[in-house]
């Protein structure tokens, strides 16, 4: 990649997110922005490598887009009144609660990320306004046609429009509720790229944990009071230093117990174990932890351990004991199980995994977990007929070929 | 910024009948903060007529213009500044009135 090609795409990951977040501010409407911004971009493509790249390349691209979107609000200048009435809801008095920073791209955030879209809307609008990422792009990673979510993008545009979804930080007391929804977003981006329904070698799966875990940073940098918020950023480092170890050469899965921890990267490892300590210090203080953080400090007792005959398995139990407590799902009864085969036996996890049979029939790891207990206490051919059922269920290709070569290992 | 809100009613497991003291009490409070247009309650369906004079000759039949399980119960006007202020509102409405609430903008 050349200089020039470089500081582009630099100024993309950079200042993306700020450029649409302005224009939507000024021009108070995402149509506008976005365009404008995409072609912004085009023109610092075309003029970079001739002109030279800008000293301020952000501001450079701020007043290029600007000029762009007079430029297209003129060419339509009949629609002129039409546009101020539907121009969006934009609150000016700076937010003070909670030391939010009043920057544009948390107002951004909170609209794409508004509860009054539906959740896909949500996701491929934040990443389109934020992340930057194209609609072929966005289409390949989440396995639809480009035009169907060109539509989707649109009317979720549409929508904020009409039905004057507003450009603000929500007020105080609305505001945990919503940051927690523009978590829901992030973390299935996160967990679309992780758990991701094809081969997980896939690089434009990879790049949805990279954009996910950009994304919480950013919103970390904007909201650094928000413990749910560190949680979840720390969650993500703490998995996503696993990635390599998670997949072996041939393609297949490597569980927890048999992969490589000298190939977790020490980095994000490091990082993740600094927020889980951070809040740790605030549970200390009397904050109760949250779900993301309940999460992120169950990872960072995994990867603590040099070895998975040291991970602390008492510990795992009691985390999981206070995540029961916010959420009674049966897939935490069943993480909680899993942790429990390690400090109680098999026999007793296992009388706990039967207990959710009704709601997790369908749900591959139930299966796998199952098949793996009974192994463990020398049921083969119980353990047989549940690893079939898994592998039936799975849809992850590496996951498919882990549970495979289990079965097929059974005396 | 003007928002239909509709109250809906179901027939399969319909929001109890009490309601109407805790809705006055709402709707007092809509006014005082101006964001009341208008209030309504709808008698039920089958009350309904609708009326196709597109043809040469006006046919009136009985009954709502769509059969379903769901059905609108009453309606309100409000003029709000945003839709975060109408979905707070919508969601105490909810319980005010024990049923689903739709809100839709005007154009």
């Amino acid at each position: 990649m050349s200089d020039v090609e470089e500081a582009v795409t630099r100024a993309h990951q950079d200042e993306w997110a700020r450029v649409v977040a302005s224009l939507t501010r000024r021009f108070g409407d995402l149509d506008i922005a976005e365009e404008a911004a995409a072609e912004a971009f085009a023109t610092a493509v075309e003029r970079w490598p001739a002109d030279g790249v800008p000293p301020n390349p952000g501001a450079w691209l701020t007043t290029t887009a600007v000029r762009k979107a007079i430029d297209r609000i003129r060419r339509e200048n009949k629609r002129d009144d039409k546009h101020k009435e539907a121009q969006m809801v934009y609150d000016n008095t700076p937010p003070e609660p909670l030391g939010v920073i009043d920057d544009d791209r948390l107002r951004l955030i909170f609209t794409c990320c508004h509860p009054a879209l539906a959740m896909e809307a949500r996701v491929a609008l934040t990443l389109r306004m934020l992340g930057g990422l194209t609609v072929p792009e966005i289409a390949r990673a989440f396995l639809v046609r480009e035009t169907a979510l060109e539509q989707r993008i649109t009317r979720a545009k549409a929508k904020i429009k009409a039905a004057r979804i507003p450009y603000r930080v929500p007020a105080a007391e609305d505001l945990p509720a919503r940051v927690s929804g523009v978590l829901a977003v992030l973390y299935l981006v996160f967990n679309e790229g992780y758990l991701a329904t094809g081969p997980d070698t896939d690089p434009v799966r990879h790049g949805l944990t990279a954009e996910a875990i950009r994304l919480t940073r950013l919103i970390r940098a904007l909201l650094p009071e928000d413990g749910e918020v560190a949680g979840l950023l720390a969650l993500m480092l703490l998995t996503e230093a696993r990635r390599t170890a998670r997949v072996s050469a041939s393609g297949e899965l490597v569980t927890l117990d048999e992969q490589d921890r000298g190939a977790w990267d020490k980095a994000l490892i490091a990082e993740g174990h600094r927020l889980v300590r951070e809040r740790l210090a605030a549970a200390a203080a009397g904050m109760a932890p949250g779900r993301y953080q309940i999460l992120a400090a169950i990872n960072a007792v995994h990867t603590s351990a040099r070895d998975i005959r040291d991970t602390d398995w008492s510990q795992i139990v009691a985390l999981y004991d206070q995540l029961v407590q916010l959420d009674s799902s049966p897939i935490v009864a069943l993480n909680r199980a899993i942790a429990v085969a390690e400090l109680d036996g098999p026999e007793v996890a296992l009388a706990a995994v039967d207990r959710l049979a009704d709601e997790l029939a369908g749900y591959h790891a139930y299966h796998a977990t199952r098949a793996d207990l009974l192994r463990r206490l020398g049921h083969s051919q119980r353990s047989r007929a549940a690893y079939d059922k898994a592998i039936e269920l799975a849809g992850n290709t590496a996951q498919t070929a882990n549970l495979t070569r289990r079965r097929d290992q059974l005396r | 910024m003007q928002y239909l809100v509709s109250v809906i009613d179901d027939e399969s497991s319909p929001g109890s009948t009490d309601r109407r003291p805790a809705i006055s009490a709402f709707n007092e409070r809509l006014i005082a903060e101006g964001y009341w247009v208008f209030a309504g309650g709808l008698a039920g369906t089958d009350a309904a007529t609708v009326i196709d004079n597109r043809g040469e000759q006006a046919v009136f039949s009985d009954g709502p213009f769509v059969e379903s399980k769901e059905y609108l119960a009453g309606v309100w006007v409000w003029d709000v500044p945003d839709l975060d202020v109408a979905l707070k509102l919508a969601a105490e409405a909810s319980k005010v009135c024990d049923r689903k609430i739709e809100v839709r903008p005007f154009q």
